[in-house]
């Protein structure tokens, strides 16, 4: 029996898209997510008191103020939530935490991920993503742009992929095994609609000979960047009780970090998801085996592996193992993992594709999963990894 | 803001804190600071990441080590580099502890393995010299 005190009484998800036809502002977008997530809960604009965001570019500074008044809110508790993939679930039990201490009562977590409209005197670049190579790492003085960046450890996948060698040559374990959570997760997503590679299954084969892009990371198991957004309200447990969806406990959480660059990692295939993963499941009083679904960020197929093991699901070196002998699928799978198709099978959209995990977790106890809705949820982990397996958030997410 | 070598590379610029880093680089010299207490750290900080003592010395240390893990690089990550392609990173451990990221250079890219000695290979770029690593005996 875990925290009760706060619950997440609603969501909206917006379909990830590669091409996103209208440019918007994030104070746009965070308006528009604000009023279907308000409707989807049916709670009033005048009850919330509370907000979360991940950074402003309207309003590099003083984002929370500018956010307040652009969408006429009146606010108790504003954070603006920088953990990179582990954003979303930071702001998750950061919302449950202020409303338990009574410092708010009903917080908006919004994550707009669009293409802002480009400015007049530049040229047209509607639409078109494109992550920035160095992830601030360039900043004058930043440690990375003195010992990494000049080294070509830019962007994240060269970090992961050497997270999967040394996994590889410590425990043995074959690029097969990492390609069945590609695939499977895929499978997934061929029961999402709003799955950005529904109605493209892959095989074990398609992981194996897709490009080499850093070695041992093959192009399909990296995530494709797309934009889109979601939002989430979280509410004291008796609000959420009066809102039409099942209520969902933040019912234990935990949050760990120690590194930016993988290098000064105090071990790299010992990821900090494992003190968060404890402190939460200690929080919410559950065992592992109770859990009814794992929804885990799964930036790339190692990421997932390494955070089986380090939430404590097997013994560290044994993720090979559990991956070869579970089935992941949602359809009479075992062990389902990322029932949604997960940011590889349904797209990652900024800060919003690690909040779909959370998202995910919450369709499922409320029983709004549709065509990929499990038989029974009332339990589920779900877990963010920000930056190079540096930021680690996760959440025990109970119903009602 | 990264600036870039004339061949387009990107280069680091030092600061004040870690100049001496790369002033013992341009002499193939690799120097880290030792604190008393807590032994070698890298990369250059001005407090000890262990203590948060500031009686750490500048020493120079073997430029040996491990590969810990590597990646070959095969699009180029930083656009950048993407002519460079393909080339090893690794995060090499040096026989004093601390480890450090860097090119391993001398050797085909299919050939760096988990494990592998490396030793320090300094090369200069314009006005300042980059650490790399290359395979050697022991
Ligand atoms: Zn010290």
């Amino acid at each position: 029996m875990g925290k009760r005190a706060a619950a997440i009484a609603g969501f909206v998800e917006w379909t990830p898209q590669r091409v996103w036809p209208k440019p918007t502002f994030a104070l746009e977008a965070a308006a528009q997510l604000a009023a279907e997530v308000l409707a989807d809960a049916e709670i009033a604009k005048d009850e919330v008191d509370s907000f979360l965001i991940g950074g402003l570019p309207e309003s590099p500074m003083f984002a929370p103020s500018a956010l307040a008044e652009y969408l006429g809110l009146r606010s108790n508790f504003s954070e603006v939530v920088d953990l990179g993939g582990a954003t979303a679930v930071g702001m998750v039990w950061r919302a449950a935490a202020a409303i338990e201490v009574g410092a708010c009562e009903t917080a908006l977590i919004l994550c707009p991920s669009l293409p802002p409209p480009p400015p007049p005197d530049i040229g047209n670049s509607m639409g078109k993503l494109q992550m920035p190579a160095y992830l601030g790492g360039d900043a004058w003085g930043s440690p990375q742009g003195q010992f990494e960046l000049p080294a070509g450890l830019a962007a994240a996948t060269p970090s992961f992929a050497m997270v999967a060698s040394r996994y590889m040559d410590r425990f043995g374990l074959r690029e097969e095994t990492l390609a069945k959570i590609a695939v499977q997760e895929r499978h997934n997503a061929q029961a999402n609609p709003q799955a950005i590679f529904q109605g493209k299954p892959i095989s074990i084969e398609d992981v194996m000979s897709s490009r080499r892009v850093a070695d041992p990371l093959k192009l399909l198991e990296i995530v494709m960047p797309c934009w889109g957004g979601g939002a989430l309200v979280v509410t004291t447990r008796e609000r959420a009780e009066r809102a039409p969806h099942r209520p969902v406990f933040v019912s234990g959480f935990g949050e760990h970090l120690t590194h930016k660059s993988l290098t000064y990692a105090p071990d790299l295939l010992e990821s900090p998801i494992r003190l968060a993963a404890d402190r939460a499941f200690a929080m919410a009083g559950v065992e592992r085996s109770a859990i009814d679904m794992a929804s885990m960020y799964d930036c790339y197929t190692i990421t997932v592996l390494l955070t089986i093991e380090d939430a404590g699901f097997c013994k560290k070196g044994e993720g090979g193992a559990f991956v070869e002998e579970h089935d992941l699928r949602f359809d009479g799978g075992d062990w389902p993992l990322n029932t949604h198709g997960g940011q590889l099978g349904m797209g990652q959209a900024g800060i919003a594709g690690g909040l779909s995990h959370v998202t995910e977790a919450v369709r499922q106890i409320q029983g709004r999963a549709g065509e990929h809705q499990l038989a029974k949820v009332d339990l589920a982990y779900a877990n963010g990894t920000g930056g190079m397996l540096a930021e680690q958030s996760a959440l025990i997410l109970e119903g009602a | 803001m990264m600036r870039y070598a004339s061949d387009g590379r990107p280069l680091p610029t030092p600061t004040d804190t870690s100049r001496p880093f790369f002033e013992g680089a341009r002499e193939k010299r690799l120097v880290l600071q030792r604190c008393p207490r807590d032994g070698f750290f890298f990369y250059p900080r001005s407090h000890c990441p262990s203590c948060l003592g500031v009686d750490w010395q500048w020493e120079t240390v073997s430029g040996r080590g491990s590969v810990h893990a590597f990646t070959v690089d095969r699009v180029g990550h930083d656009p950048a580099l993407a002519s460079q392609v393909p080339f090893a990173v690794a995060i090499v451990e040096l026989d004093e502890g601390p480890r450090m990221s860097a090119n391993i250079v001398g050797c085909e890219v299919d050939a760096v393995s988990v494990g592998m000695r490396v030793e320090a290979a300094f090369e200069d770029v314009d006005d300042i010299t980059l650490v790399r690593f290359r395979p050697c005996g022991d």
